[in-house]
């Protein structure tokens, strides 16, 4: 079986057939396949297998409906395009998922459950989540969930199919519960080290304060906030801090979600590190971004990948050898006996011929 | 998924015994109940018209003697049904005669709060609004709050994906909690999520929520607080039109102000809430309230804006709390609306759907005609913000046939909100109530991979079976049902 990029003749079009019968192939040749959106995220896990099934022409905006706060999309369709539609009636998704790339798709952000700074205080993709519709590895066509905010109908399949990396299914569209954008926004800065910062994003955490995000990046903490303008107003001056012009503001923190401040490159591996936000700096050499009001650390770092893992398991989190690490062994935190084999019986639920993404998140998923 | 374990009479009683004999072992004294008359408390959930004696009730109070048990259950094939506080409104803890309930209630401890990182891990017994009652002095809350806060247990909110009031803006209680313990049928503890904000591997947190105790027994629960708002408003609009009030809801949405709750009721319950207490709500056809909640400056702005919207859309009333008694007041009536509608009829039931709000008017008015067709009168509150109604359906169980026909007109007003793009359950859970529905809304195919989740955790079916997912032979007779119209062909299974 060759690779195959399905391609539609528009920016709307629905290839739930041609993707089913090339499931349906893959099951008869006992072929796995690589399930792709637009590759963006390509890098994340461990090395792809299988036969590449492109995804990317599956695609466009099925409903949208501003009042109702929910879109349905293909899996295909370009985050950008979604960000853009929403943005003409004044709503977005608050997760704010990182693209890493031209062309990054729905289905992609949903497989990896990327989330950007507003995490922390809006939700991550999984929270969004209402429905899917996929094709499972028995090459049939399914629909969880639906397109309203509250559904317990069903085990939550489709939340389930967030961060699984297309291990569990193939995703043919997907149903998220988008936000209005807030009134206003301003950014704040401070100027203090890693464990000031972190002190001071716990305090604020704890008061019920307007911020959507909180980061810390080379000796300066960044505040955001959010809300109507007196709102927001009020925070400011009782935060203090220096105000970021606009433009400034949302360039670094578009910089930070798309990993493109300087301190994201370098030699090593960069490392994601998610921890209690409470946590102090973590004992490892290198020095951390922090994101997700300390919720989330990255770090560029040589250090042997078994003291990182035991740092983060010690603060009651895990890590992620997220881009240069050695792709043919653990990429994801190692989880012990019984979770892996309830994780083994889950793929098999979904997926009993092992047929997508194989060893993509796990060796043995 | 149903036990082989025949159950008559003597066959059960040995299996009593020998199921006690190996039990009294492993659970303190006082802790295992066998006699008739301390069953009985235990027949049924908050759905009290289905009843059924448990084998017997095991009431542990650590997660080592959870594990024992569902040991024991396991090695001797007995089914086990966990049981919180009870009061799922879908029959989700109904016992069964043969099987063990595991009354998870005496397992209430608040075990230790995490300021810093505003988290409290708590056992499963513990009851909702404790936990916010137990983290108040630092200032933090604990967000979902279903109207059964008193009592409901967190376990079983976890199970039943519980959802309140204020959902709207903070989600439901799978976006409040961290991480679960959970023990297995065969006795395995397994932890899910982590203390930061995602952990590895699959989400099977999230499939927990809302399992209706059918994967696992939850035995310990990590849940995220918040800092308390300094401030709430609400503003209450009476419309002569309900489809006005609705509009109304869809216009605060799309304005981009996300409120902290945001419900409606019609006249029947309007005149229910008058009768029951003095909360003076303007007679009318129907009736928005909408709480803000946040900074002092934010909720100003936006309360007004609000109040405003409430009027455009033809509000011929609108009130706005202006002191903390204000509010409550305004709210009390909706927080009453349940007991208030119960002096309306000796019975009730509540119904659940959850539709796109634009189909609001269009429903309505559906279960206005379903509701003259059956004969029984309907009275509405709903969650109006995400969708998610309450018919609550008025009858009388001493009438003869009343109580298959309020079934029959739940069945169908479930079946519109499915057609309507909806869903049967916003958040009361399936249970065994809406379990024929289930074939509406679900293929076979998705029931089937339902049934392989189940499996994934219980391969044998002993955790809560019968409940939550049909079997496919059982929806196939519902079909069936439907085309020999009246026929209730399930006489082993008890009704109303
Ligand atoms: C007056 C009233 C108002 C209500 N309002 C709301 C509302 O606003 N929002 C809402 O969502 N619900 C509401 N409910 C329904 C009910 O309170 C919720 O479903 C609640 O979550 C049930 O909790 P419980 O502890 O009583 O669970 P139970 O009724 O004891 O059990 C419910 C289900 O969960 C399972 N279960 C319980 N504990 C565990 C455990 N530890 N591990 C595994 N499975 C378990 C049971 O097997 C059963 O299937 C209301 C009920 C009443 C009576």
């Amino acid at each position: 079986m060759p690779d195959l990029e399905l391609v539609g003749n528009h920016s709307d079009t629905d290839l739930t057939e041609p993707l089913q019968s090339a499931v349906c192939s893959a099951i008869a040749e006992r072929q796995s396949l690589e399930i792709i959106g637009s590759g963006s995220k390509r890098f994340l896990g461990r090395e792809p297998s299988g036969v590449r099934l492109g995804l990317a022409g599956h695609r466009g905006i099925i409903r949208y409906e501003p009042s109702e706060l929910v879109l349905t999309a293909r899996s295909g369709t370009p985050v950008d395009e979604i960000e853009s539609e929403l943005a003409r009636h004044g709503q977005m998704m608050a997760f704010e998922p990182p693209r890493f790339g031209k062309g990054a798709t729905l289905g992609g952000t949903m497989a990896c459950n990327l989330s950007g700074p507003r995490r922390a205080f809006a939700g991550a993709t999984r929270d969004f989540v209402l429905g899917t519709r996929l094709i499972n590895g028995k090459g049939e066509v399914a629909r969880f969930g639906g397109e309203v905010m509250k559904n317990v109908a069903g085990y939550d399949v489709s939340r389930l199919m967030a961060g699984a990396m297309g291990t569990l299914g193939l995703l043919l569209d997907v149903s998220l519960k988008v936000l209005p954008f807030p009134a206003i926004e301003r950014s704040l800065i401070f100027e203090l080290d890693e464990q000031g910062a972190l002190l001071r994003m716990t305090r604020y955490a704890g008061r019920p304060l307007p911020i959507s995000a909180a980061a810390w990046c080379a000796g300066v903490m960044y505040l955001r906030l959010s809300g109507s303008e007196s709102g927001v107003a009020a925070a400011c001056s009782d935060l203090g801090g220096d105000e970021l012009p606009c433009d400034a503001a949302s360039a670094f923190w578009d910089a930070l979600r798309e990993q493109q401040l300087t301190a994201f490159s370098g030699d090593g591996v960069l490392w994601r590190l998610s921890v209690p936000p409470a946590t102090g700096p973590l004992s490892l050499d290198g020095e951390a971004i922090i994101d997700w009001g300390g919720a989330l650390r990255w770090l560029r770092t040589d250090v042997d990948p078994v003291r990182i893992r035991q740092v983060a398991d010690e603060a009651g989190g895990h890590a992620v050898a997220f881009r240069d690490g050695d792709r043919s062994g653990s990429i994801f935190q190692p989880m012990d006996k019984a979770l892996t084999q309830l994780h083994r019986r889950v793929k098999d639920a979904l997926d009993p011929h092992g047929l997508f993404n194989p060893g993509r998140m796990y060796a043995e998923l | 998924m149903t036990s082989t374990v025949d159950t008559s009479k003597p066959d059960l009683d040995q299996r009593r015994a020998e199921l006690a004999n190996r039990l009294d072992h492993l659970l303190p004294a006082g802790t295992l109940l066998t006699h008739a008359e301390e069953l009985r408390p235990f027949e049924c959930d908050a759905l009290s018209a289905y009843r059924r004696q448990p084998l017997m009730v095991a009431m542990p109070k650590t997660v080592t003697e959870v594990q024992a048990v569902l040991r024991t259950c396991h090695d001797m094939d007995v089914p086990v049904v966990a049981r919180g506080a009870g009061t799922g409104l879908s029959g989700g803890a109904l016992p069964l005669e043969q099987g063990v309930l595991l009354n998870l209630s005496r397992m209430d401890q608040v075990l230790e709060v995490d300021v810093p990182n505003r988290l409290a891990r708590v056992q499963p017994g513990v009851r909702n609004l404790h936990i916010s009652d137990h983290v108040a002095r630092h200032g933090l809350y604990y967000a979902p709050d279903p109207s059964s806060q008193i009592a409901c247990s967190i376990g079983g909110n976890v199970a039943e994906n519980a959802g309140g009031v204020h959902c709207l803006k903070y989600g439901l209680t799978v976006h409040n909690v961290a991480s679960v313990a959970v023990v297995t049928i065969d006795g395995e503890l397994i932890r899910l999520g982590g203390a930061g904000l995602d952990a590895s591997g699959y989400d099977l947190l999230a499939l927990i929520h809302g399992s209706e105790g059918l994967l696992a027994v939850i035995v310990e629960i990590t849940v995220r607080l918040l800092p308390k708002p300094v401030h709430a408003q609400v503003a209450v609009g009476a419309f002569t039109r309900v489809d006005e009030a609705g509009d109304a809801v869809a216009s605060i949405i799309a304005s981009g102000i996300l409120p902290a709750g945001l419900e409606m009721m019609d006249r029947g319950c309007i005149e229910a809430v008058n009768a029951f207490l003095d909360v003076g709500y303007p007679d009318c056809a129907g009736l928005v309230l909408c709480e803000l909640d946040g900074t002092e400056a934010e909720v100003k702005s936006q309360i007004e804006a609000v109040s405003q919207i409430l009027r455009d859309s033809g509000a011929t009333e609108v009130t706005v709390s202006r002191t903390e008694e204000e509010r409550l007041k305004l709210w009390s009536g909706r927080k009453a609306a349940f007991p208030a509608v119960g002096r309306l009829a000796p019975d009730y039931y509540c119904m659940d759907g959850t539709i796109p709000r634009r189909h609001l008017a269009r429903v309505l008015n559906e279960i206005k005609i379903l509701s003259e067709r059956y004969g029984l009168s309907v009275v509405n509150v709903f969650h109006a913000g995400d969708g998610n109604m309450h018919p609550l359906i008025l009858y009388d169980a001493n009438m003869e046939g009343e109580l298959e026909r309020a079934e029959k007109l739940g069945g169908k007003i479930l079946e519109a909100c499915v057609e309507a793009g909806g869903t049967i359950t916003g958040e009361h859970g399936v249970g065994i109530e809406k379990i024929d529905q289930m074939c509406v809304q679900f293929s076979t195919i998705e029931l089937q991979q339902f049934h392989d989740l189940k499996a994934a955790f219980d391969p044998r079916g002993l955790l809560n079976p019968g409940k939550a997912v049909p079997t496919l032979a059982r929806c196939a007779e519902f079909g069936a049902m439907h085309v020999h119209g009246g026929q209730l062909p399930f006489p082993d299974l008890e009704r109303f």
